[in-house]
């Protein structure tokens, strides 16, 4: 038989690790195309039955009010999982049964994953998980799934209840939350709505509470006459009159006595709550009012000057001796062997190797990084962060929490805009989406070592520290300008959860790192492969499709002196910068891929080093710097506008978007060059 | 002896108490009741710095909640 079990949760409770233990990581791991991705799919391996397991985002409660939780309760609502896998975070019970609570309600069978054991054990408390599950009705299954423990008794039970509940047996008790005055109020609602709707598409006693809670999205889904919504509003009424508070918070402080009256009998703490533990004492210095701040430009410059430093210098000469000499010339070797023809010979060796070259030397250093992130990020330094840009942002009108999608785009500016979703105010949202791509994304990386290797040789890991703080820069002034103009209001209240400090593994990270860093490699296997064909086809022909001499003349140099003109203000107005600007959209990287096909034409098994001498002749210290800052901040990648217009759902913000940044883009190179020329620079 | 109530944003580093009222609206209760925080939850602030945002222990976890909010949370310290 086939079945859909859904996994649900709190954030950070260890959902995704679940998942990948049951799918094995393996499987294919699809997001779902449309306005509502996010949710992952795979299949459970292990398990005879046809088990598909859905990942939907991780939420607190099932109230329709951020993007994540309407896509987690549609999901379960509309489709209908066969079996609810709640995972419970175990050393954080009483929290994450809030949640519990509500799905219970929706009517669909649960089971709970208490995950974490192996902490909850560490620090020597009890769990009664026998009488949690009986007080709970529900079926508790143990687990610690980074470690794969109690995974398959996990989908044991989930399939027992499935297959269950397959041939017609009841599911879904109700809990005794509610005592008999709130009861009293749900039950007169649930019939209420019977006798108007014969055929509700959802559990009755659920639908009775939200209509009660006054659930928008409840009511206008269900087309309720007007009537009826009279009678539940002066129900509601009663009810608020009665307890002297309003129906949400009565309901949301009986879900918790509920809760808390079980969890007492049940969990013996060994620590007493709010006494410090090692993670309080970190934050008491890195949070710290006057540390924070210097303390995470800190780290950021370690980062980057180990980076950048010495180890990437390392790896980039390796590489590149690897690429220009052992396999550029073993394939000369064949192509000249095989008698290839001239242009065949140049479209190998000076387009696609050089083109791919110009990339694959900085893989390693993106790797560098991206290990670095995954550890600032897996260890929980990164919530920090955001807690400690909290005090800078509010000034500037944005939430700290806006934070996070934008250190994300230090990586890829893509799945940086879709976290953009965990912002709970749409002009936020927006805000946030059009500075994202602000922060320097990996692509980028490589424009900045090729020319911070061929003009500040002595101070690379310093410039190009500069730039990324550039980018923060220009983020935080268009966000105040933005605030004031277009996206006028106040930012919603900052309120997040802080992870516990944890020791990342090296498993971990180097998965972090990799499941980043191999987009990149893919991107040089395709994008920056048909790139540098298409580069090279273009600047070898003219529009006749002759074989040109000077490639001024072939139809890549008339396009680019076209638009070259736009540039000279900023100091590059050399049509071989203007058609790296403009393939630059196709992918960043295919800037430097651009240059080095351009630059280095007609020199078999040249290196990179003779490509920074072609490129002293066309630019002087200020005029790379300039051309830097315009690449930091002009209008991302296609990948990118793909997802700014997917988040935004509206082309005329997209546009305003891109439009905005690639004006930002050009105000900031033309003053840097101005302002540097006029200096003397 | 009837307690003072006193917005949590007042109390101090390493300072417990019980919240008594919540004044930010159907929104902002909402996602605090989320991640734990309803009348009669009790809080211990874990830092609080001038101007900041504030740490605070609720239940088994660690929140940072931000300086606008904790002064429309009013507790009753102890």
């Amino acid at each position: 038989m086939s079945f859909r079990f859904a996994l649900v949760g709190n954030p950070n409770s260890g959902k995704t690790s679940l998942f990948n233990e049951i799918t094995g990581n393996t499987q294919y791991v699809g997001n779902w195309p449309g306005v509502t991705v996010e949710k992952k799919e795979g299949r459970a391996k292990k398990i005879k039955d046809d088990v598909k397991i859905i990942d939907l985002p991780g939420i607190y409660s099932l109230s329709p009010y951020t993007l994540e939780e309407i896509i987690a309760r549609d999901y379960l609502v509309d489709e209908k999982p066969d079996v609810v896998i709640n995972i419970i975070d175990a050393t954080n019970i009483e929290r994450n049964l809030y949640l519990t609570t509500q799905l219970v309600e929706l009517g669909l069978p649960v089971v709970i994953a208490l995950n974490m054991m192996d902490e909850v054990e560490a620090a020597e408390d009890k769990i009664d998980i026998d009488a949690l599950a009986k007080s709970l009705g529900i079926p508790i299954i143990p687990t610690i799934a980074t470690k794969g423990r109690g995974v398959n008794e996990l989908m044991q039970k989930s399939l027992q209840i499935a297959q269950t509940a397959a041939v017609g047996s009841t599911t879904g008790k109700s809990l005794d939350i509610f005592n008999k005055g709130i009861g009293k109020y749900i039950s007169e609602t649930e019939s209420a709505l019977a006798a108007h709707l014969q055929d509700i598409p959802f559990n009755p006693r659920w639908v009775a509470l939200k209509l009660l809670e006054g659930d928008l999205k409840i009511i206008d889904r269900l087309n309720l006459p007007g009537k009826l919504l009279q009678e539940i509003g002066q129900r509601r009424d009663m009810l608020e009159e009665e307890y002297g508070s309003d129906a949400e918070t009565i309901i949301a402080d009986t879900r918790y006595d509920f809760i808390s009256g079980i969890v007492k009998k049940t969990i013996e703490r060994k620590r007493s709550q709010g006494a410090l533990s090692t993670s309080d004492k970190i934050d008491k210095v890195v949070t710290n009012r006057l540390l924070a701040i210097p303390l995470f430009l800190a780290v950021m410059f370690v980062v980057f000057k180990i980076t950048f430093g010495a180890l990437g210098s390392f790896t980039i000469d390796w590489v590149d001796v690897l690429i220009n000499e052992t396999i550029a010339g073993t394939i000369s070797g064949w192509l000249e062997a095989a008698g290839a023809t001239e242009w065949l010979y140049a479209l190998i060796i000076d387009g696609i190797l050089a083109g791919l070259s110009s990339i694959l030397v900085f893989v390693p250093q993106i790797m560098i990084l991206f290990l670095f992130l995954a550890f600032l990020e897996d260890s929980g330094y990164m919530a920090r962060a955001a807690f400690i840009m909290d005090r800078l942002f509010k000034r500037l009108g944005l939430s700290g929490k806006s934070f996070i999608p934008m250190l994300m785009g230090f990586g890829c500016s893509v799945p940086a805009i879709m976290a953009t979703r965990t912002l709970e105010n749409e002009k936020d949202r927006r805000l946030t989406i059009i500075l994202t791509p602000f922060m320097s994304c990996g692509a980028k990386l490589p424009i900045y070592a090729l020319f911070a290797g061929a003009f500040f040789a002595n101070n690379q890991s310093l410039v190009v520290f500069s730039v990324y703080l550039l980018g923060i820069v220009i983020a935080i002034l268009s966000g105040i300008i933005l605030r004031k103009t277009v996206l006028k209001g106040e930012p919603a209240p900052f309120l997040m959860e802080l992870p516990p400090y944890r020791i990342p593994t090296g498993k971990g990270l180097l998965i972090h790192m990799w499941d980043r860093g191999k987009a990149f490699i893919k991107k040089a296997g395709t994008v920056i492969f048909a790139a540098a064909v298409f580069i090279w086809f273009f600047q070898t022909f003219d529009f006749s499709l002759k074989m040109v001499e000077d490639p001024a003349n072939s139809i890549l140099g008339v396009i680019g002196r076209g638009i070259a003109p736009i540039f000279s203000p900023l100091g590059f107005g050399d049509w071989k910068s203007a058609v790296a600007i403009f393939t630059g959209l196709l992918a960043k990287e295919a800037v430097v891929t651009t240059m080095g096909i351009l630059h280095g034409l007609g020199e078999v098994t040249e290196s990179s080093t003779s490509l920074i001498g072609a490129m002293q002749t066309y630019f002087t210290p200020l005029k790379a710097y300039a051309f830097m800052a315009f690449t930091l901040l002009y209008m991302p990648c296609i990948a990118a506008f793909g997802v700014i217009k997917r988040e935004m759902n509206s082309w005329k913000w997209t546009w305003f978007a891109v439009g905005f940044q690639t004006a930002v883009a050009w105000l900031v190179a033309f003053v840097i060059y101005q302002v540097g020329s006029l200096l003397g620079f | 002896m009837n307690k003072a109530k006193m917005p949590l944003g007042f109390l101090q580093s390493g300072c417990e108490g019980t919240v008594k009222e919540m004044h930010g609206g159907n929104n902002m209760c909402r996602r605090l009741a989320g991640l734990g925080i309803t009348c009669g939850s009790r809080v211990r602030v874990i830092s609080n710095n001038a101007g900041g945002p504030l740490i605070l222990s609720v239940k088994e976890s660690r929140l940072a909640l931000g300086r606008g909010m904790a002064l429309k949370i009013m507790v009753e310290e102890g």
